[in-house]
Parts: structure tokens; sequence; C-alpha cells
């Protein structure tokens, strides 16, 4: 199995607090990877260590081998990362349809041939409705959804999916989880997921990277890593012995 | 078509087509029915609604605050006018340099704001700086008259519209010209991708540079298109007035005036700005004939009455009067009629 994406050794301090430590890890292509652990666990930073938000202090990031590190967020995009955001950012003002134009007009120049691509996005996040209304419109539910939607119009190889399922009710956590699935099995889209819902974790992930402190603690199958005495006293708790 | 409910153009009903076309026959004919006086009015309002257009490129459309636009106009006037003066070059060849020295000067700007991380209202303090620094420099550069003033020739009853020399109802036409071209322009650019990137870097920068839109770009872009739409301004003013003082010029208060139509009319749509600059202007002439029709002429009272008005409209109409307007009068589409898609959208 070739790895997509390659996380080696990645560390950031910020006023030298170390917000991650000597982070790896490895999503092998058409998979599903969670990253999980407590809040302030370094998982947002990782992600935007990833995505080119900032350099990390050491290590590499490298995607079907070819190196990222030190890149801009729009390079990282470019070179075919999609993120969603832990907060919601639409373009408030701007319809639906045009936020994930947004995302299309990374890879078209045509704004008429994005706007194709758009409503095809829109159709497979169940969005197509809603199209033309403002995005601050939106319920918080559709405004996660959207994130995704934006985020796949780039056409990535990888998608970043921060917490896409938090705040959301189980019936749109479940129909979250079957749009998700169905990306990855139908289109092979390789996806790394910040998740807090553990129940959609062992339904969707074949493997599970947990953080804790800035560093990784656990990196198996999701089997594995729930059963890990040092997950379960660090993040789970006793939710996990239920 | 775009469902964008902040910038009603294509999305005007038929009465607002309607009263768009009345409102560009209007103004087609204006100067032949209208006295020499009324069309030197029209004449501010359409050069403050061109002026307004390109700044709101900046502000409407891209999210950069600039409160020093009259540097751009400043360049462009002094420029052009060096240009007719000094080499016997006019206007329409002028405006050349005129719009490539303010988009140097705007690119300089841009670089130090962006490069550096130089946000919101302290990029507003670096544009504020650099008008102030020309206007303080130009006081002192004798070959265009300095503090003094540098003085374009009159000929009385010139008609040269080659070297824009000619009768107030040329520089009525041209203004309006602008006008036209500068709205036509900002649709256009809106619906392209440039214009959406646009969009998307004044809602949420960082989504944005998430979706492949390199921000340092597309701020450069907006700062540029900008800068030579307002430079263009300059060179109709300076042919207009033929004089330029660089105290007036490059003022503070000049840069306020041409932000305040977008202000007033609505920031970041295509129709606030002309809107706005055909309230504000009649409002200041309004206020100047009740206080004279009144006898109460006493200093500073216009101004007064002026500033109350306005802030009654940025209290009231905080959007703006345009989407306010469109929305009463039934001008766009209603935020009820979106199409559904499938439906032939």
């Amino acid at each position: 199995m070739t790895a997509l994406l390659e996380v080696e050794g990645l560390s950031k301090r910020f006023r030298g607090l170390k917000a991650v430590s000597q982070v790896g890890f490895t999503v092998p292509e058409g998979r599903i990877l969670a990253l999980i652990g407590p809040n302030g666990a370094g998982k947002t930073t990782t992600f935007n260590l990833i995505a080119g938000v900032f350099p990390p202090d050491e290590g590499r990031v490298t995607l079907k081998g070819r190196n990222l590190t030190g890149l801009k967020p729009n390079q990282v995009c470019a070179a075919g990362i999609g993120r969603t955001f832990q907060i919601v950012k639409p373009f408030g003002q701007l319809t639906v349809e045009e936020n994930v134009l947004v995302g299309a007009l990374a890879r078209e120049r045509s704004v008429e041939a994005a706007r194709v691509q758009a409503r095809a996005v829109l159709e497979r996040l169940e969005l197509a409705d809603q199209a033309n209304r403002p995005a601050r419109s939106l319920t918080l539910p559709d405004r996660k959804r959207l994130e995704v939607a934006r985020a796949l119009a780039t056409r990535p190889t990888l998608l970043l999916l921060d917490e896409v399922l938090a705040g959301l009710r189980p019936t749109e956590v479940d129909r979250m989880v079957e749009v998700l699935r169905d990306l990855n099995r139908r289109e092979g889209l390789t996806i790394l997921m910040i998740e807090h819902v553990m129940r959609a974790v062992m339904a969707l992930s074949d493997r599970v990277v947990v953080l804790d402190h800035g560093e990784k603690i656990a990196d198996g199958a999701p089997a594995e890593v729930v059963a890990d005495p040092r997950v379960v006293e660090s993040y789970l708790g006793a939710e996990a012995l239920d | 078509m775009s469902g964008f409910s902040g910038m009603p153009f294509f999305g005007l009903t038929g009465r607002g087509m309607v009263l768009l076309v009345l409102a560009a026959l209007g103004l087609a004919v204006a100067p032949f029915v209208a006295d020499r006086y009324l069309v030197s009015v029209l004449t501010t309002v359409l050069w403050f609604a061109y002026v307004g257009q390109a700044w709101n490129v900046m502000m409407g459309f891209s999210g950069l605050l600039s409160l020093g636009h009259a540097l751009y106009v400043g360049l462009g006037a002094y420029v052009s006018a060096a240009l007719f003066v000094h080499f016997g070059i006019g206007p329409w060849a002028g405006m050349v340099l005129a719009m490539l020295v303010a988009v140097a000067a705007g690119c300089i700007i841009g670089f130090l704001g962006f490069r550096f991380g130089v946000k919101g209202v302290h990029f507003a303090l670096l544009t504020i700086a650099f008008a102030e620094v020309a206007r303080i420099g130009f006081d002192h550069i004798t070959w265009v008259g300095g503090s003094g003033g540098f003085f374009l020739p009159v000929e009385a009853g010139a008609s040269d519209p080659l070297n824009l020399r000619g009768s107030p109802m040329l520089f009525y036409y041209v203004a309006l010209a602008l006008v036209v071209a500068a709205l036509l322009l900002s649709r256009a650019l809106l619906h392209s991708r440039l214009g959406y990137q646009w969009l998307a870097v004044r809602e949420e920068p960082d989504a944005a540079e998430a979706s492949g839109v390199d921000l340092f770009r597309a701020r450069m872009t907006a700062v540029a298109v900008s800068s030579a739409l307002t430079a263009l301004g300059g060179v109709f003013q300076a042919f207009y007035f033929n004089n330029l003082f660089p105290e007036q010029v490059f003022s503070m208060g000049r840069s306020i005036e041409i932000i305040l139509p977008a202000i007033v009319g609505g920031i970041g749509t295509l129709i606030g700005p002309i809107l706005g600059a055909f309230i504000l202007t009649p409002l200041g002439e309004v206020l100047t004939f009740l206080i004279e029709a009144g006898g109460l002429d006493l200093p500073g009272l216009k101004q007064l009455f002026y500033g109350a008005a306005l802030v009654a409209i940025v209290v009231f109409r905080p959007e703006g009067v345009w989407p306010w307007l469109a929305r009463r009068l039934r001008l766009v589409r209603q935020p009820g009629d979106f199409r559904q898609p499938g439906e032939g959208a």
C-alpha cells in the first residue's frame, strides 16, 4: 500500500509552548485515517502544519513523495489537499453555490466550468436546493456540509476534515458519514479527519492516530487503539468502557 | 446568473430595469435640457460616482480599506497635467502614464501592507500616510508649481476634444462615459474568476487561501485596478478644473469625499456608489440653497447639516441606501424569489 501523505517528526512551539512534538504518521492512498485526542492535544495544529497555515519548527510533510513543507495554504491546495475549518468559515455574503464555485476555481479558469462542477458537488452533498441562498443563512449542519463541499470542489487527492461532525444531531451524523464513506469507496478519496464522535470514527476509519499533549500516543487499527490503556486513560475515559 | 444578494444588478426586476433605462436616458439628454449650473453639478455627481466605484473595487469587492485614495487622484492629475504643460502630450496619451504611476504607488503600499501582514485599520493608516506624504511632497516640487498651484493653459472657446479642451458639455459626457465604463467593468470583474476570488478574500481570507486563492496576488490586483481607475478620475479633474493645489488634491478631506458615495449608497454593490453620489452632492447643493434662502448664512452651518444628514443615513441604513431602496421598491429579486435548481435556474 503506497503512502499518500507522510508526516515525519512534525514539531511546533507557540511562545515556548509545545503544541506538537515529533508527530509522525502516514495516510495510505484510498484510506480514511482519524486523528483523535483530548482538547488541546495538538490535532488542529497538526492540520494547520499540513495545510501550510504556518511552517513547522521541525519535520516534513510530503504528498505522493512531493515535499510540501513551508508551502502556503493556496499552494498546498494546488498540490491536492483540501481542508475544512473546525469553526466553519463560509463566505457569508456569497450564495452557497458561489462558495463552492470559489473552491472549483482552484483548478478551473473558466467560471462557467467551475459553476458546473460546483453544482455537481452540491448535488453530492445534498445542498443543491440551497444553492441560491446566502451562505450566512444556513443552519450549522448545512454550514458543515458547505465546508466539505467547498473543499471537495478543489478536487483534492487528500481531504482534511476538522470536526465536521461536531454539533450535529445523530441523524445528521449518519448522513454525513454516509456521504464520506461514499466519497471514499466510490471515488477513492483519501481522508484524514479530526473527530470526537467515536461512533463515526469507528464506523469510518481504517486507522486511528491518537495525540495527547502534542505527542502521538497510539497509532493502529480502530479496535486496537480504543483498547489501548493509555488512550482510555487520556482521552476516552469511562465512555469507552461502556 | 448570480444570486449574490449583496450585488444586485443582474438581479434587477422588470421594474428595476425600467428605472435603470429611464435614468440612463435622463442622463444622456440632461445637458440639452439642464442649465449650466445643473450640468456642472451633475458633472461633479458623476465624478464622485466614478471614483466611488473605483474605491469600491478595493473596499467593496476585496475588503481593503483605503482612506488615501486622494493619492491616486492627485498622481493621475499631476502626471497628466505635467505631460501636457511641459511636453505637450495630451490627456488621452498621458492617462496611460498617469495610471501607471498610480498603480506603482498602489503596489508599493500593497506590497508593504500585504507582505508584512498590515491589516484592517493599520492598512488604512498606511494609505493615509502615503497620501499625506504626497500632499506635503508636492508642495515642494516646483516643476509642477509647488504649493502655489499648477495651472493648465485655458483658451476661451477652445474646442479640442483630443486634448480634453472644450465646453462643460464635453466634460459632462466624458464623466458619464467614465461612470458607465466603470460600472460595466466592475460588473464584468465581479463575475470573473478574479472577482469571485476577491469576494472570497473579503469574506474569509483564511478559507479563500485554503481554497487555492493567492491572497497576495488577489489583493495586489485589487489595488492595481482601483488605483488605475482612480488615476483616470484625477486626469479628468486636472483638465476640467485646470488648476491643481496639493493641499486640495491630496487632502484627507478629498479622500473621505471619495469613500462617502459607496458608504452611503452601499459598499460592495454596483449601483451603490452611483446612487450615493446622486444623494450626497445634491444634498450639499440643496443645503447651500436653503441656507441662503433662509438668510442664515452662518459659517459652518452647511457642514453641520451635511454631517447630520450623513450620520442619519449611516445610522438608519448601515448597509447603504441602495440595498434598502432596491428591496422596498422591488427593483431586485427578493430573497424569497430564489429559483430552485433543476427548475431552469
